[in-house]
């Protein structure tokens, strides 16, 4: 026994060295997180607490009544008076931890005079940021390309945890966060600032945050969302109140809106350059970059029947999704330009536009035109 | 001695000559022995098939990237390792156990409905079967874990979830069944002079998990049934679009699934209760006191069921009562281990493999207990909900919890049931391989849950790749060493190693060590006579 004290000693000092190398929870920057992270670290110390009780206790035993020491059992097998006591105190401990729990979860559960509202809907498999107030709405996407996923490139730092659009907040200014999905349930997690929020398709949950110290912060869907439930991070660029505000006016003057009647023709070479890197984006996860898809779940796409004939079903399927299918909708995720792209690519890329293998339509050109009719 | 010989030929059915009637009599066997057999070697193979399951997705986590499976197989895999560990493994081989030892245990002859006890046992290969035959089909297979979430597994399942439907409905039903007989058993077979504060612990937890089992089993049909009417008969229970709630979902499913943990979780406190008095050679310590514990712990688990949603957005009271009911289940489970350390205490302990399993048991079962006690406070909850933390917290419960205990009770029982010693060096290895090996897999999961990794992913970000090598290095040993424990056992039914007495180990009290070893094909077919002593 005396020589395992030294050990245990050790174990504990060194814990809190640890904390620095990423294997305990973040103290993050949000009252709500520095909260969450107290009441882990005493619930925890009380775990050691009763572990080094209950351990020592169990070792002792184990050494000192040993057969091969020439132990005889003794006739201990009943007394009531240890058995309340060991009920009681256990009891007592929850006590203790149940009232700071119970206060923090009433404070998390104010989002009341909130300055900003952010409406958070998660998509198979990447989420829309809405900000309510200011009119800004835009899709965040993995960033990672596609080659690094598959051991082609060397991996960044921020292997998949990186996006196209990070949403961008404020700091010192009390966030409402309103969470739901537009398919199936994601959990919008992001550990620096203590959230983690299930979007559950129909309905809207919400939580808050205030954000004391500008940077980046980065999470993952939590819930298992199908196939590429890995593949949908979450990036939170927290800058100054005039940084932020700055960013806004940019949001809103170079707006995009969809459905536009802007009758716009495009070359071949800009349709195929702009499809390719939205298809990279928007397609590539589950269709594949090489456009081989995953039969049978999700189709080939390169000599594919739809695809090589005359446009129109597919220009359906991209707007409207495919029920039944993991094929979602793509009306309100794109611009006409973008779905134009993206179909002229698949119709070209691959081989797909080969009119002696693949009949007279293929490779025909979409338009952003074809889109706006379709829509 | 004596008695072995005069027992050899009476193991097996008067007519088993000739391989047809070796066939037909497991197949239309109603001997609890038998039966017992057959669930104990279904669990055997479902866990080795579970196991391999466990080491793809280890081994694609291996390193990050897209390494050997996709992911959408990657999806399967989890989903079908947690139905087959849960449902083909730890199930089953907690009711082989039930129906070897409590009949034994309590003096009956037989289980109480024994042509019932043959058919829930022959449900279950046809619903794995089932359940497996959709790995085959053209579609994906289950892809949304074993919990499956609606509308994940309702509008976005691949078809070949309405096999898993009907699996599980099977599976339920074998369950019921297997409750209704255990239930039976013990209320009316217990030998004259055995009542029911004389019976040992591990017939009182199977008597409890057995009403558990009664009260959620269907319970869990009715969910799977509301899915199969969401998907074909226009319900929309859980479809937002039509009135219903993908939470209510949740909740449905969670009233059985976290009984469902307890059913997993009791007769291994049984197991434990059975093996460390034996090798201490000493009385539990505080009987009553564990058999209120388990009673309690039942009851409390039918209340606690919204601790798995505190993500969800459920309301602020609800947390809260979720939060208090499920801190007080550490109040009876630490009586439990605290009563378990005191049977140790001024006891006589040797440490044989079982001894060494149930050691290992009261170590990890307790770390997962406070990794459990931390998911309790809804706030932390946050930050770890559906992260590895989790999966570390559930795996410390089920592996040192349900699996040790069932291998204990395998080293303990099985000269009884064999009539041979197995080999005690062999089961000394296999030990310390798995407890090193569990180790080394499953705690660094904590770390990578609390610095961010989510669960079920197929690839991760770079700051998580060490941890994630060594957990597959230590499964990898977890799922060889488990070989040994199959060698061990094949070798022991095969009669080799040494005769063992009635008696078997020296610390060992109850009714079934007055029987020869093995027992005869029948036993108890005039009831014992129990003496004050237990
Ligand atoms: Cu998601
Ligand atoms: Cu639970």
């Amino acid at each position: 026994m005396v020589k395992r004290i030294p050990i245990l000693f050790l174990s504990l000092i060194t814990a809190p060295i640890y904390a620095e190398m990423k294997v305990n929870m973040p103290l993050g920057v949000t009252p709500l997180s520095h909260d969450i992270y107290w009441l882990h670290m005493t619930i925890f110390w009380i775990c050691v607490g009763i572990g080094v009780i209950v351990f020592g206790a169990l070792i002792y035993s184990l050494i000192k009544f040993r057969k091969s020491k020439g132990r005889i059992a003794e006739d201990f097998h009943e007394h009531t008076l240890i058995e309340i006591i060991w009920a009681v105190i256990p009891f007592l401990i929850l006590i203790g931890m149940a009232i700071p729990a119970t206060k923090v979860l009433i404070r998390m559960d104010n989002t009341e005079d909130a300055d900003l509202t952010v409406k958070i809907t998660g998509y198979q498999w990447r989420w829309k940021y809405e900000y309510l107030d200011q009119g800004i709405s835009y899709f965040s996407n993995l960033a990672t390309p596609a080659n690094q996923l598959n051991n082609k490139a060397p991996k960044n730092k921020w292997y998949l945890l990186e996006v196209d659009h990070p949403l961008v907040v404020p700091t010192h200014k009390k966030i409402r966060i309103l969470v739901t999905s537009n398919d199936v349930i994601h959990s919008w997690w992001v550990t620096e600032l203590g959230i983690k929020r299930d979007a559950i398709p129909g309905y809207i949950h919400e939580t808050w945050a205030r954000i004391e110290k500008p940077g980046i912060y980065r999470g993952q869907c939590a819930e298992l969302c199908g196939v590429n439930h890995g593949f949908m991070p979450i990036v939170v660029e927290a800058v100054s109140p005039m940084q932020f505000a700055e960013w806004v006016k940019q949001q809103t003057q170079g707006k995009v809106t969809f459905n536009t009647d802007v009758k716009l023709t495009l070359s071949k070479k800009e349709l195929m350059g702009r499809g390719e890197t939205a298809y990279d984006t928007y397609c590539a996860i589950c269709h594949k970059p090489e456009g081989t898809g995953m039969p049978p779940a999700f189709p080939a796409l390169k000599g594919d029947k739809i695809l090589t004939g005359k446009p129109g079903d597919e220009i359906a399927i991209v707007l409207n999704g495919k029920a039944g299918t993991a094929m979602q909708a793509f009306k309100n995720q794109l611009s006409n330009e973008d779905l134009a792209a993206i179909i002229t690519y698949i119709r070209n890329a691959w081989g797909n536009d080969d009119k002696n293998k693949q009949g007279p339509h293929a490779g025909e050109l979409v338009q952003p035109e074809d889109i706006a009719l379709a829509r | 001695m004596n008695s072995i010989e005069h027992a050899v030929d009476q193991h097996a059915p008067y007519n088993s000559q000739g391989f047809f009637s070796k066939v037909t009599r497991w197949i239309f066997t109603t001997n609890h022995k038998d039966i017992g057999t057959l669930y104990l070697w279904l669990s055997l193979i479902m866990f080795f098939v579970g196991g391999a399951m466990a080491l793809l997705i280890r081994a694609e986590l291996f390193q990050p990237g897209a390494r050997i499976i996709s992911p959408e197989i990657f999806n399967q895999m989890t989903t079908f390792h947690g139905l087959i560990m849960v449902f083909g493994v730890i199930m089953p081989a907690m009711v082989g156990l039930a129906n070897w030892q409590i009949p034994m245990m309590i003096g009956a002859p037989d289980m109480a409905l024994p042509r019932l006890n043959n058919w829930s046992f022959w449900i279950l290969p046809f619903a794995f079967a089932l359940l497996v035959s959709t790995l085959f089909m053209s579609g994906p297979a289950p892809n949304f874990g074993w919990t499956f979430y609606a509308p994940l597994s309702t509008t976005y399942g691949p078809k070949s979830t309405d096999f898993m439907i009907f699996s599980i409905h099977l599976l339920g039903l074998s369950s019921i069944l297997g409750a209704i007989n255990i239930i039976a058993t013990i209320f009316n077979l217990r030998a004259p002079g055995m009542t029911f504060m004389k019976m040992p612990i591990f017939v009182w937890s199977w008597l409890i998990t057995a009403f558990l089992l009664l009260a959620v089993m269907p319970v869990l049909a009715g969910v799977v049934t509301m899915m199969l009417a969401d998907r074909h008969f226009g319900t929309s229970f859980f479809n937002a679009a039509g009135g219903g709630d993908p939470i209510l979902f949740q909740h449905v499913f969670w009233f059985f699934g976290h009984p469902e943990v307890y059913i997993l979780i009791m007769p291994a406190f049984g197991v434990m209760s059975e093996v460390i008095p034996t090798f201490s050679r000493k009385k539990i310590f505080g009987y009553k006191f564990m058999i209120y514990a388990i009673s309690v712990i039942a009851f409390l688990s039918l209340l606690v069921w919204a601790h798995h949603m505190f993500t969800s957005g459920i309301p602020l009271v609800s947390e809260l009562f979720f939060m208090y009911a499920t801190m007080l289940i550490a109040v009876p489970t630490g009586v439990k281990i605290f009563n378990w350390v005191a049977t140790i205490y001024k006891g006589s302990v040797t440490f044989e493999t079982p001894m060494l399993f149930a050691i290992a048991f009261l170590f990890l079962f307790t770390l997962g207990g406070f990794s459990g006690l931390m998911l309790s406070i809804v706030p932390a909850d946050y930050q770890y909900q559906d992260t590895y933390f989790v999966v570390a917290h559930f795996h410390y419960v089920l592996i040192p919890g349900s699996v040790y205990a069932i291998m204990a009770a395998i080293y303990y029982w099985l000269p009884k049931w064999t009539g041979h010693r197995y080999n005690e060096r062999l089961g000394q290895w296999h030990f310390w391989l798995t407890v090193i090996s569990t180790n080394l897999t499953f705690f660094p999961m904590h770390f990578l849950g609390l610095a961010g990794m989510p669960r079920r992913i197929p690839d991760y970000a770079l700051q998580f790749a060490d941890f994630n090598m060594i957990a597959t290095i230590g499964a990898f040993i977890f799922g060889f060493s488990q070989l040994l424990f199959l060698i061990n056992i094949v070798r022991t039914v095969r009669g080799k190693g040494p005769h063992v007495s009635n008696q078997v180990w020296e610390g060992a009290h109850g009714l079934e060590w007055t029987l020869p070893s093995p027992p005869p094909y029948h036993t108890f077919s005039s009831p014992p006579t129990i003496d004050e002593c237990k």
